[in-house]
């Protein structure tokens, strides 16, 4: 079970037909349980590289060999759910053979217990997005993409789901791919960091970390995040306050 | 409450007129009522009111399903669009007489031109907003659906066909409206039964009474399908939208 990327061009075309290049040269390998996290900033391209990974989009040069029959599930950067189905049938739709103790579990982890029979339209941010969280879990996928799951939050919000995110990748080694421009983020959820350039994006540098995610203090977490700046040489922001 | 307010705000404006215009232009309620029920005890009324009650429904069904389908097609597919859209043009500015007229010259003056005349009417109008309900589909959730594998069936009903259904709700009730002034016309033209014949019968002997007895029930009858069928049927395919408060 392995992933590997070589996406040579990307390129789209614009209302007044001027073409646009979006990835140049983009190419690295996820090995099976491996969280390989993106880093890049906003409009680098890391949506649209999601998409051609994700299997929408086919119009490219290059090659992507995904895991033969992986089941693929995908957190959006917008939550995505139906809103005319409760937040459980959302989940049980994509999930049909999905059984009652472990969607139990996943709304436990997710706090999403008390929500099962609300609307989308009645929930929050967060919300939402968790609940877009238990649909790609409840899949139980071979290869899972988030697209930036924490942003928009607030910051107690978003260490909380960051914490889960972690204890539900951690529960089921699974293929992960997770795009951000949080280094944080990066720093406290990654095996494997690649850090991206600006528009048209490509692998600038690929960081490797040794240490499980639950083993690392905060002065690593620091040491890493420094090296990520120092790279990318503060091109990135933190999160957006 | 205020329904009745306006149904009895509605009777009194029509005795009023009864009594300005005298009786034999505008008979009061009272005649109307009469002559009601003279046709009710001979049952004519019921066996009038429930033929073209039949032709509505199967007329409206084979409508609205081709062009449900029709425009569904026409939204998903350009090819499709570009292809059907000078037929549509052609179907909606089509005079409904011109139909009705043709369809019985050459199908004869069957049940069966009848109701394919009043289908063909209502036919176009039923394309044009399905096919503007599959454009505005959300690609988002087209998206959503490959990605998680989802299968054709259980897309086009959970993720598709919520999406269309104010589209099929709007196009059901112009739809039923239109259908009801068609029938009249297809039946007072071809037809020996139904409401449109009688009120032509009564039309040629000037029998107020009966013309508005006719008119009446069958508005009755429209309105009691409304309020029992097709807002209910709304109400139930919105109650995930939050409620304005």
């Amino acid at each position: 079970m392995r992933l590997d990327v070589d996406i040579a061009s990307k390129k789209f075309r614009n209302a007044a037909g001027e073409q646009h290049e979006v990835i140049a040269g983009l190419a690295f390998a996820l090995d099976a349980g491996e969280v390989g996290v993106f880093v890049g900033p906003s409009g680098c391209g890391k949506s649209t590289m999601l998409r051609i990974l994700a299997g929408l989009d086919h119009d490219f040069q290059g090659r992507v060999v995904r895991p033969a029959g992986a089941r693929i599930g995908v957190v959006f950067q917008e939550p995505r759910l139906l809103p005319w189905r409760s937040v459980e049938e959302n989940v049980r739709l994509v999930a049909p053979l999905a059984d009652e103790a472990k969607l139990s579990a996943l709304f436990e982890i997710l706090e999403l217990g008390a929500h099962r029979k609300h609307f989308p339209g009645e929930l929050s941010l967060g919300l939402a997005r968790r609940v877009a969280l238990a649909r790609a879990f409840a899949i139980e996928p071979d290869f899972l993409i988030l697209d930036e799951p924490l942003a928009s939050l607030d910051d107690a919000l978003a260490v909380r789901l960051r914490d889960q995110i972690a204890m539900l990748v951690d529960g089921r080694s699974v293929m992960t791919l997770l795009v951000t421009h949080d280094v944080e983020d990066a720093a406290r959820l990654g095996d494997r960091l690649f850090l991206l350039s600006p528009r048209p994006a490509r692998v600038v540098a690929e960081l490797p970390i040794g240490t499980p995610r639950r083993a690392r203090g905060d002065a690593e977490i620091a040491a890493i995040k420094s090296d990520i700046m120092r790279r990318i040489d503060g091109g990135l922001t933190e999160r957006d306050a | 409450m205020p329904r009745l307010v306006s149904f009895a705000v509605f009777f009194a404006t029509w005795w009023i007129a009864s009594l300005l215009a005298g009786d034999a232009k505008l008979p009061p309620p009272p005649t109307v009522l009469a002559a009601m029920l003279v046709e009710a005890k001979s049952g004519a009324l019921f066996l009038n009111l429930g033929v073209t009650l039949a032709r509505v429904a199967l007329a409206f069904t084979l409508a609205m399903t081709l062009g449900a389908a029709i425009g569904y097609l026409m939204g998903r597919v350009r090819l499709a669009d570009r292809l059907g859209d000078p037929w549509l043009i052609l179907l909606l500015n089509l005079p409904a007489l011109v139909v009705i007229v043709l369809a019985y010259i050459w199908a004869g003056l069957t049940e069966v031109a009848a109701i394919a005349a009043i289908a063909i009417n209502k036919l176009p109008t039923a394309v044009v907003t399905l096919r503007e309900g599959a454009r505005a589909l959300d690609a988002a959730l087209d998206e959503m659906a490959t990605v998680f594998a989802l299968p054709r069936a259980r897309t086009f009903r959970h993720v598709i066909l919520p999406q269309l259904a104010p589209y099929i709700a709007a196009a059901a009730r112009s739809g039923l409206s239109l259908v009801w002034k068609i029938v009249l016309v297809a039946e007072l033209l071809g037809r020996p039964n139904g409401v449109g014949f009688e009120i032509g019968v009564a039309f040629q002997l000037f029998d107020i009474p009966l013309l508005l007895a006719y008119s009446l029930s069958f508005a009755a009858v429209v309105l009691v399908i409304e309020t029992l069928l097709v807002q209910p049927f709304e109400a139930r395919l919105s109650r995930w939208r939050p409620r304005a408060a």
